[in-house]
């Protein structure tokens, strides 16, 4: 055999294909791309709709057709399903084309949507800016998960950890500042940090120091964020009379803001929404280009090598736990005291949780993280305007609870499907105990 | 005479229970490879991490260069020229080879990590020792050679001029501690002092320039290479006298038991490692394979057993398909298997030794009754298999997880080597056991073998092999380069198949 004939032997060996994961999502697109060729694309409305860039009245806008839209995305589909299946090298190309395909549910909802509903068109700019303002929290959130368990200790009482200092950062306005300057709402702000930062340190003792399981330490976080909230709220700030406040002020980036159209929408946010940006660029400098992120991450792969090179790993695990809840608890004060002025129970609604499926989605990184918050920030922002267009079909009103579900049916589809095998840090969850 | 650079003076470690040091002295001359030799469970390691800080010693000194040295941390041994390469290496694979080699004693620019600076400070070190790394390279994606290669440069970066290199040899081939030994030549011209622990005695005789055995945490005998042999090493070592040779008879090989064609199996990482591999074992015989670790033994293993599909090709045993048969069913058909993880594949821990040794028959109807178990017919065999195979345990209630290595090995062994067996595979049987331990172990496989089993022997101890095998396959790349009668194998030819699949340099040339 020559050397020729040898590699040639080598590399088409046919291989068995096998249902796993990713075969049975291509599958999964496959049968939904046939569906709506035959059932959605003859079917729909194939009256003109509008992709509108500005504010009514008389937007500037894109018209669109959209059963042709609809055949274009079952053909994508219907491509990933044949490339899942492809015994030979084309299948190289089937993890792409599932990411796209899983990428490609927001526009055909927001097509299918608007197609079935009485309105002609919708404000794609604003989905869009909504979507990065509601990408805040879950990007804060997931940058704390980030830190923790970048230094080996699993934390799920993000959601915790943000609604307990959203409950303080805001029982401190009311007690203080109500109704006098934003100076008050600027220390409230501060007090919510503090208090993320007290909720993280609590974790990191139980982990750290006793060695309490951190699954379990996240959990009892979550409940007890969830008790002390209510009671702060009926017997504190319900007293003081103060249940709703000011938030902070919108502020514009210059130049930027002023682009024609689209400008003061894209580019005019909170202060806690511009700050997300700066700790998440902070977060990737800090933790990928100095030597503390350096020993960080060490310790969350591999706390012996570290602890054989004199690395403190257990103080850098609690610097570590505590910065992420800092972070937390400015994701804290943007419930309270940013998206709106004032503090209701359970607030959070599992921004928390979705902030680790971004953390995965993003696979421990801090742009990967913030591009998972992105992803969920779309699907809840399309989840609330898929709402106010009153979608029917066959004459029925699709409830709107249906929507609300969105960003977890897209959490549940992108964490479990198209990602594939995401990795954490090797040391995560696992306790650490200084040799002696 | 010589200085001294590091000197331990009875010096006493205990651990809950155990007495790991015990009035242990040691010194180390500047540029001499010092050897300390012992069984496992000697002391070697807790003695070396005492010296480096992450021990500290219940009483005695440590001097490093005359200066008494209380360690709070190895940062401060690193601080005081002291570097350690550990057995199983401290490196972090998903990090770059600068990554790890920086990592505590980083290389800034401001605030930042200067990787570019980092890169021409190995690039320096690396050319001076002649120890070839890769900066940008990922620990993880490097073979165990180069890793040990990043260890060392990693002390060296550190200025580390005492050096601990902890068992370094034993996850080499054949041709890589001959480089290795090179290497540890040429730092010791370089003015490095060396404590090179092993329990290998040949590399003690070619290497050392002293000897310190230790025994049951305490030395027991300490000399030159010069005035030593191996036997008498062993004998220190153990505290007995030692059989090296394993007694057996000629083969009496019967038909194929066990055969695969063109096997395909996939790792973990989904890449193949077993790439068509064909091999036959026949009844009554050991077929040993020989390999440097990694070549597609595990996945080889796992696939016969029925505990990892295969990607292609066939298994067949006796006379059966049994490709991707599940675990049980070839266990069912009179297949054994002693797996390479004990812990992970071999036993459960925290049941007790009597559940352990019926883990695989525990549903015949001798010992469970419509689902409950027949606890006293359990203890009863369990009773038997113990006094068998001379397991030591304060009885078969005890959970397995308080036996020694060896006596969870022998649990194993007596498991599975116990009912109607037609076939045996066994992954390194004897790794991490102490002298005695591995002698009973490998007679029980010849007896086995005797009786007419068909034996699969995967080990990286080619000592053991070659001891064991009546035919030895060497696996390269996911398949055997080459099967050899073992009363005509040499060390050096089966050496150059593990490094280069070929066993002369022509061959290789020509492919």
């Amino acid at each position: 055999m020559t050397a020729l004939e040898h590699a040639s032997s080598l590399t088409h060996s046919p291989q068995r294909v096998r249902l796993d994961r990713g075969t049975i999502t291509s599958l999964l697109f496959g049968l939904l791309g046939v569906a709506l060729i035959a059932g959605a694309a003859p079917a729909i409305d194939s009256t003109t709709r509008r992709f509108n860039l500005e504010r009514p009245p008389n937007p500037a806008g894109i018209g669109f057709h959209p059963p042709t839209w609809i055949i274009a995305i079952s053909v994508l589909y219907l491509v990933t399903a044949v490339l899942g299946f492809s015994p030979h090298a084309a299948r190289r190309w089937a993890g792409l084309a599932r990411v796209l395909s899983a990428l490609s549910l927001v526009p055909l909802a927001l097509v299918l949507s608007l197609a079935l509903s009485d309105n002609p068109g919708t404000n794609v700019v604003n989905l869009f800016s909504q979507s990065f303002v509601l990408a805040t929290p879950l990007a804060l959130g997931a940058t704390t998960g980030l830190w923790s368990e970048r230094a080996g200790i699993i934390n799920i009482g993000i959601e915790g950890t943000m609604l307990a200092s959203a409950g303080v950062g805001y029982m401190t306005y009311a007690l203080l500042g109500a109704a006098s300057s934003t100076g008050w709402l600027w220390f409230s702000i501060l007090i919510s940090v503090m208090a993320g930062g007290l909720v993280a340190s609590l974790h990191a003792v139980l982990s750290i120091r006793f060695g309490v399981n951190q699954i379990v330490s996240g959990v009892v976080i979550n409940l007890f964020a969830l008790g002390l909230t209510g009671f702060l709220r009926s017997e504190v700030i319900f007293r003081t009379g103060n249940t709703s406040g000011v938030s902070t002020s919108d502020v514009g980036l210059p130049l930027l803001s002023s682009i024609p159209v689209v400008g003061d929408q894209l580019f005019r946010g909170g202060p806690i929404y511009w700050m997300m940006y700066l700790v998440v660029f902070g977060t990737w400098l800090v933790m990928f280009r100095t030597p503390w992120g350096l020993r960080v991450r060490s310790c969350g792969e591999n706390p012996h090598a570290a602890e054989t090179l004199g690395i403190n790993v257990l103080r850098i695990r609690y610097q570590s736990v505590i910065l992420g809840g800092l972070i937390a608890g400015l994701a804290g004060a943007w419930f309270s005291m940013e998206s709106q002025g004032g503090f209701e129970d359970n607030m959070t609604n599992a921004a928390g949780f979705i902030a680790l499926a971004a953390l995965i989605f993003g696979k421990w990184t801090p742009w990967g993280a913030f591009g998972g918050a992105l992803l969920f920030g779309f699907s809840r922002a399309l989840g609330t305007r898929l709402q106010f267009l009153g979608v029917e079909v066959s004459g029925f009103e699709i409830p709107s609870e249906f929507f609300q579900s969105l960003p977890f049916v897209v959490t549940l589809v992108v964490v479990a499907g198209a990602v594939g095998r995401s990795v954490g840090p090797a040391a995560a969850g696992m306790p650490f105990q200084k040799s002696r | 005479m010589a200085n001294s650079v590091l000197e331990v003076d009875n010096v006493t470690k205990t651990f809950p229970g155990v007495v790991a040091n015990e009035d242990v002295s040691l010194t180390l001359n500047e540029g001499e490879i010092h050897c300390l030799l012992g069984e496992n469970g000697a002391g070697k390691s807790t003695l070396v991490n005492m010296v480096f800080g992450l021990y500290r010693p219940d009483r005695g000194t440590i001097r490093v260069r005359g200066q008494d040295a209380h360690f709070e941390d190895s940062g401060d041994a690193i601080a005081r020229g002291i570097g350690m390469v550990h057995q199983h290496f401290q490196l972090i694979p998903v990090f770059t080879v600068a990554e790890n080699i920086i990592l505590g004693n980083e290389v800034t620019k401001g605030a930042l990590l200067d990787l570019a600076a980092a890169r021409r400070q190995i690039h320096a070190l690396a050319e001076r020792y002649g120890l070839a790394v890769d900066p940008d390279a990922t620990v993880g994606d490097l073979s165990v050679g180069e890793q040990q290669r990043v260890e060392l440069v990693k002390a060296l970066f550190r200025d580390a001029d005492i050096l601990i290199l902890d068992e370094p040899t034993a996850v080499l081939t054949p041709g890589e501690v001959d480089d290795f030994f090179g290497v540890v030549q040429s730092l010791t011209q370089q003015g490095k002092s060396i404590i090179f622990i092993t329990h290998k005695l040949r590399e003690v005789l070619a290497v050392a320039d002293r000897i310190t055995v230790l025994r049951a945490g305490r030395v027991v005998g300490s000399t030159t290479a010069e005035g030593t042999t191996q036997q008498s090493l062993a004998n220190l070592m153990v505290g007995r006298d030692v059989v090296f040779q394993v007694e057996k008879t000629t083969a009496q090989p019967g038909a194929a038991a066990m055969q695969t064609r063109g096997l395909r199996v996939q790792d973990d990482r989904g890449l193949e490692t077993v790439t068509g591999l064909d091999m036959e074992v026949r009844s009554g015989e050991i077929f040993g394979i020989a390999g440097v670790e990694g070549n597609g033994q595990r996945e080889l293993v796992e696939a016969v057993c029925g505990m990892r599909p295969a990607t292609g090709g066939r298994v067949e045993m006796l006379g059966r398909d049994t490709t991707d048969w599940n675990p049980r069913r070839v266990n069912e058909l009179g297949v054994a298997h002693i797996p390479e993880n004990r812990s992970k594949h071999g036993v459960v821990a925290q049941y007790s030794i009597a559940d352990n040794l019926v883990l695989n028959r525990y549903s015949q109807t001798k010992f469970s009754r419509r689902g409950v178990r027949n606890t006293s017919a359990i203890d009863t065999e369990a009773a038997a298999l113990m006094e068998q195979f001379d397991v030591r345990a304060t009885g078969a209630s005890a959970a397995l997880s308080t036996l020694s290595g060896g006596n969870q090995q022998k649990v194993v062994v007596a498991r599975e080597l116990t009912g109607d067996l037609r076939i045996l595979v066994v992954a390194q049987p004897t790794r991490g056991l102490d002298v005695g331990s591995i002698e009973f172990i490998h007679r029980q496989i010849i007896e086995l073998r005797d009786r007419g089993a068909a034996v699969l022997l995967v080990s990286a101890e080619l000592d053991e092999i070659m001891a064991l095998s009546d035919r030895i396959g060497v696996m390269y790349r996911g398949r055997l380069a080459a099967t050899v009668d073992a009363a005509d194998a040499t060390r050096e030819e089966l050496g150059l198949l593990m490094a280069t699949g070929s066993s002369s340099a022509t061959d290789r040339e020509q492919q």
